[in-house]
Parts: C-alpha cells; sequence; structure tokens
C-alpha cells in the first residue's frame, strides 16, 4: 500500500488564554482620545474586569496553534453525510469582506443600503428558481431556524383558516431537528416508519393522516441518502385532508435542477446554505436556513421583505398576516454574500453538474465499499449513501472504533450513528468537490481498516494515536462538567 | 469549472464501476412527476474577476465608513476591528471545519470554544456561559423559553424598552406557545417602570435591557430584588456588551440568565448578521440551557482535551423533547468574541468602553449647547435619545446628502416619541466628525 | 455489551418490561433499572428523580436517566406517592452501572395498590421476554 495520508508531524502544545499572557499586556491598538474624561457615577462601574492581558504576538500564536490541532475541509476529505462538507471557495470569503457590505449598518435609509437590497432579492430569485418555489425569506439564521419558520408558515396557514391542528407527521429517519423544531411550534410528532426499501410508503403515511394532522416533515432525498419516490402521492394524501407538506432541503445538493421541489407536492421548504451553497461551516457556525415557500404561504413570510420599484428596493412591512420575525434583522447578509457569489459563479449548467457528480462520487464509494462494510440499503443511491458495522461484529468491533482508527489515516470520519434506524449507521457524503484519486485513497484506508479488524482489532480499538489528543473521557465531562475556567 | 475535479475519463470510468452509462442515469429513482422540467433559469456564470467587478459595484452603493459617517447603534455598533482577529479568522482549519462531534481532530475549535465561553461568563459575572446562539433576539427568546420550562410557570413580563425588535421575535417564537407576555412601561427618566410587578403572579421570569434601547442603564438589581420576590428568574439582556468592560456586569447584579447581542466584540456589522447570541446563567440551571457546551476532560493518557458535553440537552439526543432546535451555534463569530476579548484584556476593554462613554458624552453636551433637549436624564453609555425639531426628518435628509447619517428615528418603534432620534457615538467617531454633525444640524 | 446469559437479574426483585426492578420492603416498594438496562444505556452521567410527595400510576413516567449519549424514561413499576428518592445519585450516578439493585436504587414508593406488584414478573419470566427480543 502507499504511503497513508495521514501521518505525525510537529505541532505544539498551547495553554488556555488565562494561563499566559502578563499584567499590563495588550494586543489592542487603543484609538487617540481626542475628547475630555466625563464623569460616570462610581455606583455604577465595576472594579475590575478579570480577562487575560495578552500581546498580540501571544494572540497570533495562541489561535494559530489552535488552528493546527482542528481538521477542515482545506486539509482533507470530510465525508460527513447529511452535511455536504463541499470546497468553500476562497473568492466568495473576499467578497463578504468587503467593506461596503461588511462595515454596513443594518438599519441605513434605504437610500444607501441599495446594493445589499439587491443582492438579497436576487438571491430570493435564485433560490425559487432553484427549488420550483414561488417565494422566499431569507431572514431565518441557520437551518433548524428555517425548519422552525416553516412550523410557524404552517400553523399560520391552519390558524388563518380557523383550524387549530396538533400534531404533525415525522418519519423515523428525521434529523433530531425535525421533531424538536415541531415542538418548539406545539405540534406532537406522530412518527411513521420507512419501509423495507428505506423510504415512505403512501399507504403508512395514510395510516396516519387526519384533520388534526397540520401536515409532514420530509426529507427529500432522505437521510439515507434515497429519493423519496413516493413523495408526490404522500403529498396528494397529506393535501387531501388539510395539511401542508414541509420539505427538508439539507440534502438539496443531490438535485439541482433536476428534482423539482414545487412539482413534487411541497408546500415549504428550507435550504442550508452552508451545505448545498458552499458557504463554510465554521466550527459549527454561522449558517443560513431560507424558507422557500409556495404562493398559499406566501403571505405568511417573515418581515420585513424586500421588494422592488423601478428598480428601487426597499424593505417593507406591508404583509399583514406576516408570522413576524425570527431574526432581529434580515437574517446572516454576511453568508447570504457568500451563497450569491457562488450561484453567480457557478451558474445553471454547473449547479446541476454539480448534483451529478455528487452522485456520482456517492454511488462510486457505494460500489467501491459494498464488500468492506454492510451496505444497509443496496440501491442506487443519491449523494449520501449510509452502511453499517454489521461485517465487523464478529471481531467486535463498532462503527465508533473504525471512524476514530480513520483519523490515523487522514480523513476525517464520515457521519456516525445517524439515522437512527440504521444500528451502528456510517453515513458517508463525498460530495462533488472530492476528485477520483481522493476517494480511492479513501476506500483503500477503509479497507485496511477492516483489515485490521480482523487481524489487529486491538489497534482499531486504541485509534486515534495520531491526533494530538487520544479518545477522550465524555463521562466524566458529564458527570463533572467543568464548563468554564 | 474549478470547484469540479471530475474529467471525462474519470467520469467514464467510475459509470462503469457503478454499472451506469450516464450521468442522467444515475437519477432513475427520481420519477418524471418530480423532474425539474428544462433548465434552471439562472444569469450565465461569471468568472472571478467579473465577480469582483459585480460585487464592487453593489457595495459601492452602501454608505459605509470612511465615506459616511453613520451615528446609528440600535443593536449594531461600529467598532474597530484589529487586524490580527481579522486574520486568524481566515485560518482555514477554523473556517472549513464542522462542529466538533469528533473531538480528537478538533481540539483547535474546542479550546477556542472553552476559552469563549469562560470569558463571556467572566463578562457577565455568571457561572457558565454556552458557545454561542444565533443573535440577540433569538437569545431572548429562548432565555424566556428556558425561565418557562424551568419555573413550570406560563408568565413573563418585558421591559418596553427592550430592543423593539427583539421582542418582535419574542413574540413570533412564543406565539403558537399561548405563554402570557406582560409588557413593562416606561418611567418619564427612560429605565423601565417597575410597578406591574406588584400585582403580577405566577411570573416565570422577568426581562430587562441595559443599557436599555434608549441607551440608558437600567438599575438591575432594583430588578433582581423584584423578580426574586415574586419567584420569577431574572433575565438580563443587552446588545451593546462593550458596556461590560466598564458597568457593572448583570451577574452582580442577581441575573439569574443574561443573554444578549455580541457583534460589538471583533464581528463586522454585515447588514444585521451573522452576530452572536451571547448566554449564560447560573450553573444550576445549566440542564435546562439551550446550546452546545464544551467541556474539559483527560484523554486516555491523563491529557487535558475538550469536548462537547451535556449533549443529551440537545435535539440531536431529546429530538422532541430537547431543550430547543438549536444545531448549529454561531462558532465563527463566537471565536472572532473570544480573540477580540483576548487582544483587549481587561484593562484594554475598560479603557475602550471608558472612550465610548466620554465620546458619546461629548455629542450629547455639544447638541446640548446647539439647544436640544436630551430626552431622558439617566446616564447612558454609548448611545442616547435626543428630542429635534418636528421638521427634523428634513435636516436628516440633507445630513444624509452630506453624507452624515444622523441616528435613527424612534417613531416607527414609539410613536409617542416621534421627532425623537437615537444617536451613537462609539470610540469610530473622531471629535471632527461629531462637530461637523453637530454643525450640519445648527445650519 | 454483556449477553443475555451473563445479565445480573437476582431473584429477590420482580421486573417490568421497561427494564426496571422493584422489591418491596415492609410497607414500601422499592425500585430502579436492572443490569440489562444499566449495561445498554453505558456509563450513566445522570439521574433526573421526582420529588419526595409526588404521586404518579403504574406505568407513568417518574424520571429519566441518561449515559452520554442516550436517554431514556424512567417508568413507575407501581403506582403510588414517592416517600424518597436516592439523593447519592446526584454526586454518583455511577452506582446506578456499579450497584444496580442496590446503591444505585432510585425510588421508594407508598403504593397504593398492593396487587400491582404480585403483577410483575419474576425473573424466569422476565429472561424469556429477554431472550425472545434478541
Amino acid at each position: 500500500m502507499k504511503e497513508s495520508l495521514g501521518t505525525t508531524g510537529l505541532i505544539l502544545n498551547e495553554p488556555l488564554l488565562w494561563e499566559k499572557g502578563r499584567r499590563g499586556r495588550s494586543g489592542f491598538s487603543q484609538p487617540r482620545r481626542d475628547v475630555d474624561s466625563r464623569p460616570l457615577d462610581k455606583g455604577l462601574t465595576l472594579d475590575e474586569l478579570d480577562l487575560p492581558d495578552l500581546s498580540e504576538v501571544d494572540i497570533v500564536r495562541h489561535y494559530t496553534r489552535l488552528s493546527q490541532w482542528n481538521f477542515g475541509v482545506d486539509t482533507g476529505m470530510y465525508p460527513l453525510g447529511s452535511c455536504t462538507m463541499k470546497y468553500n471557495p476562497k473568492i466568495n470569503e473576499k467578497q463578504a469582506r468587503v467593506p461596503g457590505f461588511a462595515a454596513a449598518h443594518p438599519l441605513l435609509p434605504p437610500v444607501v443600503s441599495q446594493g445589499a437590497l439587491k443582492l438579497m432579492h436576487a438571491l430570493e430569485r435564485f433560490l425559487a428558481e432553484i427549488t420550483g418555489m414561488d417565494a422566499v425569506s431569507l431572514q431565518p439564521a441557520a437551518g433548524a431556524q428555517g425548519e422552525l419558520t416553516g412550523m410557524l408558515l404552517i400553523h399560520a396557514f391552519h390558524k388563518s383558516k380557523g383550524m387549530r391542528r396538533s400534531k404533525i407527521i415525522v418519519p423515523d429517519t428525521a434529523h433530531g431537528t425535525n421533531p424538536s423544531s415541531a415542538a418548539l411550534c406545539g405540534y406532537s410528532p406522530v412518527p411513521v416508519r420507512s419501509n423495507e426499501q428505506g423510504m415512505l410508503s403512501a399507504e403508512a403515511v395514510a395510516g396516519v393522516m387526519d384533520e388534526d394532522t397540520a401536515g409532514i416533515m420530509v426529507t427529500n432525498p432522505n437521510t439515507l441518502g434515497l429519493f423519496e419516490e413516493n413523495i408526490r402521492e404522500i403529498a396528494e394524501i397529506v393535501h387531501a385532508k388539510g395539511g401542508l407538506v414541509y420539505g427538508d432541503g439539507a440534502n438539496m445538493n443531490a438535485v439541482m435542477g433536476i428534482a423539482d421541489m414545487g412539482r413534487a407536492g411541497v408546500d415549504v421548504l428550507h435550504l442550508n446554505l452552508h451545505k448545498t451553497f458552499s458557504t463554510p461551516h465554521g466550527g459549527g457556525g454561522p449558517g443560513s436556513g431560507p424558507v422557500c415557500v409556495k404562493t398559499k404561504l406566501e403571505p405568511y413570510l417573515p418581515v420585513p421583505r424586500v421588494t422592488e420599484e423601478k428598480g428601487r428596493y426597499i424593505l417593507s412591512e406591508d404583509f399583514p398576516e406576516s408570522i413576524g420575525k425570527v431574526h432581529a434583522f434580515y437574517g446572516n447578509f454576511g453568508v447570504m454574500v457568500k451563497a450569491y457569489s457562488y450561484i453567480r459563479s457557478m451558474g445553471a449548467e454547473n449547479l446541476k453538474r454539480a448534483s451529478q457528480l455528487a452522485v456520482l462520487n456517492a454511488n462510486y464509494m457505494k460500489e467501491m465499499l459494498k464488500g468492506t462494510f454492510h451496505l444497509a440499503y443496496d440501491r442506487p443511491c443519491m449523494h449520501e449513501c449510509v452502511f453499517s458495522d454489521k461485517f465487523q461484529h464478529p471481531y467486535k468491533i463498532l462503527t465508533l472504533d473504525m471512524a476514530k482508527r480513520l483519523m490515523d489515516y487522514g480523513f476525517h470520519p464520515p457521519t456516525v450513528y445517524f439515522p437512527l434506524v440504521v444500528d451502528g449507521a456510517i453515513m458517508i457524503e463525498p460530495t462533488e468537490t472530492e476528485s477520483k484519486e481522493d476517494l480511492d485513497l479513501f476506500v483503500e484506508a477503509c479497507k485496511a481498516i477492516a483489515n485490521e479488524a480482523q487481524q489487529d482489532p486491538e489497534r482499531l480499538r486504541q485509534a486515534p494515536q495520531k491526533c494530538k489528543v487520544r479518545r477522550l473521557d465524555e463521562t466524566a465531562a458529564a458527570r463533572h462538567p467543568c464548563l468554564a475556567g | 469549472m474549478r470547484y469540479l475535479p471530475h474529467t471525462a475519463d474519470e467520469i467514464a470510468a467510475m459509470l462503469e464501476v457503478i454499472g451506469k452509462n450516464s450521468l442522467d442515469e444515475l437519477f432513475s429513482t427520481v420519477p418524471e412527476d418530480c423532474r425539474y422540467q428544462g433548465n434552471l433559469n439562472l444569469p450565465e456564470p461569471i468568472s472571478e474577476w467579473e465577480l469582483n467587478e459585480l460585487m464592487s459595484g453593489l457595495s459601492a452603493t452602501m454608505g459605509v465608513s470612511p465615506e459616511y459617517k453613520v451615528f446609528i447603534g440600535a443593536g449594531s455598533y461600529e467598532h474597530f476591528i484589529p487586524e490580527s482577529v481579522s486574520f486568524l479568522l481566515t485560518r482555514s482549519e477554523f473556517v472549513t471545519s464542522y462542529t466538533p462531534y469528533q473531538p480528537e481532530l478538533s481540539q483547535g475549535t474546542l479550546q477556542a470554544m472553552y476559552e469563549y465561553q469562560t470569558l463571556t461568563a467572566r463578562l457577565l459575572g455568571m457561572e457558565v456561559a454556552n458557545a454561542s446562539l444565533y443573535d440577540g433576539a433569538s437569545a431572548l427568546a429562548e432565555a424566556l423559553l428556558m425561565a418557562i420550562r424551568t419555573t413550570r410557570k406560563n408568565r413573563v413580563a418585558l421591559s418596553s424598552l427592550i430592543h423593539p425588535l427583539y421582542r418582535r421575535v419574542v413574540q413570533t417564537y412564543l406565539g403558537p406557545t399561548g405563554y402570557d407576555l406582560i409588557e413593562l412601561p416606561r418611567l418619564e427618566n427612560g429605565t423601565t417602570d417597575l410597578s406591574l410587578l406588584e400585582d403580577l403572579d405566577n411570573l416565570a421570569a422577568v426581562a430587562v435591557q441595559s443599557p436599555n434601547f434608549y441607551g440608558c442603564i437600567e438599575d438591575l438589581e432594583a430588578v433582581g430584588e423584584r423578580a426574586h420576590a415574586k419567584d420569577a428568574l431574572f433575565i438580563a439582556s443587552f446588545t451593546e456588551p462593550l458596556a461590560y468592560g466598564l458597568l457593572k456586569n448583570p451577574g452582580s447584579q442577581g441575573a439569574d440568565i443574561v443573554c444578549g447581542e455580541g457583534q460589538s466584540l471583533g464581528i463586522p456589522q454585515s447588514f444585521g448578521g451573522p452576530g452572536l447570541g451571547m448566554f449564560a446563567s447560573r450553573m444550576k440551571y445549566v440542564r435546562g440551557m439551550p446550546g452546545r457546551l464544551v467541556g474539559q476532560t483527560t484523554d486516555l493518557n491523563g491529557k487535558r482535551g475538550f469536548v462537547l458535553t451535556l449533549a443529551t440537552r440537545e435535539q440531536h439526543i431529546r429530538r422532541e423533547k430537547a431543550t430547543s432546535n438549536i444545531c448549529t451555534n454561531n462558532s465563527l463569530c463566537a471565536l472572532a468574541a473570544a480573540m477580540y476579548m483576548a487582544s483587549l484584556g481587561g484593562r484594554g476593554m475598560r479603557e475602550l468602553a471608558l472612550l465610548n462613554h466620554d465620546k458619546s458624552e461629548y455629542l450629547k453636551e455639544e447638541l446640548r449647547k446647539a439647544g436640544f433637549t436630551i430626552s431622558f436624564e439617566t446616564p447612558t453609555f454609548n448611545e442616547f435619545v435626543v428630542e429635534c425639531p418636528t421638521d427634523f426628518h428634513r435636516t436628516y435628509e440633507h445630513l444624509l446628502a452630506k453624507k452624515i447619517v444622523a441616528g435613527l428615528s424612534l417613531e416607527p418603534y414609539y410613536p409617542e416619541l416621534a421627532h425623537h432620534y437615537l444617536l451613537c457615538a462609539t470610540e469610530t467617531k473622531s471629535k471632527e466628525d461629531m462637530d461637523a454633525l453637530v454643525r450640519e444640524v445648527i445650519s | 455489551m454483556k449477553e443475555v446469559n451473563e445479565l445480573q437479574l437476582p431473584d429477590h426483585v420482580r421486573y417490568t418490561e421497561d427494564h426496571e426492578w422493584a422489591r418491596v420492603e415492609g410497607e414500601k416498594t422499592k425500585a430502579g433499572i436492572n443490569d440489562y438496562a444499566q449495561d445498554q444505556l453505558g456509563d450513566i452521567v445522570y439521574v433526573e428523580l421526582p420529588q419526595a410527595g409526588d404521586s404518579f400510576d403504574k406505568g407513568q413516567q417518574f424520571g429519566t436517566v441518561e449515559s452520554v449519549k442516550a436517554v431514556a424514561e424512567l417508568y413507575m413499576p407501581v403506582g403510588g406517592t414517592i416517600l424518597a428518592v436516592n439523593s447519592a445519585l446526584e454526586k454518583s450516578p455511577e452506582l446506578v452501572n456499579k450497584d444496580p439493585y442496590g446503591d444505585g436504587w432510585m425510588i421508594e414508593v407508598q403504593p397504593s395498590d398492593a396487587a400491582e406488584f404480585e403483577a410483575l414478573m419474576i425473573k424466569d419470566v422476565y429472561l424469556e421476554t429477554l431472550k425472545g427480543q434478541a
């Protein structure tokens, strides 16, 4: 076998901020004082603020060293299922930093915020076009907030018809944010099981749909990486009893220019700009979760909305049936700039191609690994595929052990133990930005690990060994939480 | 396209392995009636160079420094951001990594978040802080929901001097729940009137912002006493955390939960987002807290390390019974705030906060001298309300043409305060800038 | 995780289908989760218990038990009023793993109906249900 991608090298230890520094140091250039001191009531002020005093060099070294302990998409392949860890274009980062955008106050008079409003208006149109929906709100600050917004829209819709529905159908493959968003809205989730093919069946949905059910939350493609083939029939069943279809668009990367969510029967859909539209994950955020709706839900969208008249843009509150606001201002504009830049750089053909290549990569991965790991559903997959640790059970090796060992081979592990319907799930989403040679390296590493599971299982249980730390005691962290220094 | 590495040969080779003849065949499971018809109607792709030009054109229309002098605060504050902070935030190991669910190769993010939690807790005077929520508004909504869960009571009281847009977000979040929202009016001096609390029962929380929307510093200790007398939790919110470099923090005044907007701490204003939802509470309520938490622990070799912990509160485990539906935090923004706080240090932050205070006091005084009435006598931090002539909107337009944005009209938010304007002067406004504003206003 | 035949299932308690145990101690009934439950959960990090004086019916949820990655509901094996809860579990939740039937006990109940205890499974019957599950 060729030399492993994962190797060892010198990285440095770095203490906590308050374990370094010296009293009197500063890393900040205090602005020139051109006004006199003004008195302030001593009763209002605090004696001393206990923040560490560090020089600029202290800080730069500190965070440089910390960054070197991290693995990012720029480091290597990051095949986290359902996260779409695709390459984050640097030119998009630059656009977000442009002073006209970065330094803009949200409450500027519209006459001096035309550029931002125009960008938002255009992005709304692009997202509506890509999803096959009619209207968009960019306000939700993340996918989960987009889901909450979707639930609030559905709630408002039923309320306007004088109805009070208490339930919502949630498939067993749903991401945890689905039932928790529904619950925040006062809905009780009604579970429905996927069939043996890993999809929702119309019969199963018909069995639970009634006039007290507000609708259904469907992820399509679903979290098993499969297209929900019965979606139109399911939508009809739900609509027939006055319900609405919420689409979780986290997996949109599989179907841009290929599937039309509007045609599929979806009434409201959220998107994750930090997944499909290449904005970076930032170690956990910020993201952006726009919602796209059919005309019937447009009146309820959050305000203000960007409207255009004769080439001038304004922010309008003139939507009396709006659910209100989920964000203080207009959403994560800084993230929108990056998504807008991405769409302008790719264009229609390349977006479709991205989806095609994402699906190509996942299917290739599926074929190459299906003898090595147990494939949960041997069907054509979309942009991700799900395996399990069944083949490794005889050696008492778990998904967890294999995931940890992958790090030593120079890869970020795939998503593990999700979706819950597959025991010991391993969900691999390569994305379209991974080249064939990187996929092949990953496959090789997996095969080597499966072999180790047989020959030398203890190696896996001791993994990872090349990272900055070994496996961590999560039990102690939860039993005796130490959350601040 | 430079982000799509596949060559025609590679695609062919891969299709062969899969057993398909074309990329289209990969989508056999997408039914005809779900297919996108025709091509996506989007603008033709543009090159990197054309993109630069396009964005340059769009951004040139925006009223920003140094060309424009913007005297608005109201939840978004102009502060200098050290170049070292901006630079460190471009390190792609921070930018392009995911949530640290695999701690062994995310120790950078995890230690940084642990440090952020600690600095936040110290700044706000609280025992524990989470790894951030989306923004100050949703943080307030989450705080109220947390108080309702913790006390098992259904009524909350909110000051009318909390940022009006935050209160609207709270209304949206709490709308479908049927919880009771009581609004506390204001006193003549620009602070919250707490007298309504006397007659309220079954109160889960009392929420007050300080400095409040008018810039006035509230008596948080008094709020705490009144809230606790009613067995309610005291929630202190804020939009300008720099104030706590100088003022007594909410923790020292009895707050049970503190939440607010951290954008001032090294995060660009960015037309309103992304921001930073800072959130802290007493340790005894930690299991009811929303959002991610990073904890310290040791590895197999006894080395110190950090992990996400108390995850059973969160949606991926607790699902519909979770403390919140939140999944992402605003990690990169929290990182910026930690870097910024570390750059300033305790003494540096106090000095900067004092400068902010003194700048806005200078502007206040010059406006007084020019014949304007300062609407509220309560001490303020870096923004304040001024009463202007009834036709001031004309002056405002005139100033705008001169590239001066003279504050924010309060009329849309408080109709009884028509022709009162909220002005903000941070360390970014020079004496000359402020003199120019006053000069133009008088003329 | 343990095989079914490795589990510790003492004879002096009775079992529920939710993997709790109960035993009568004079006027009181004591309860907790059994060896199968603690083994499945893994390292227990937190136990959420009710307060003395709370009342629940048989089968009602009275608390939760958490490991690092999972939460499980706790259901009353018999109905009644809570007389006491094991406060040692707050500092030492690992007692549930180490000694589920002894120091890891969870609640002491004043039962409302003695017949409910009789209806619980004895060890052999419970063991059969576990084997059937496997």
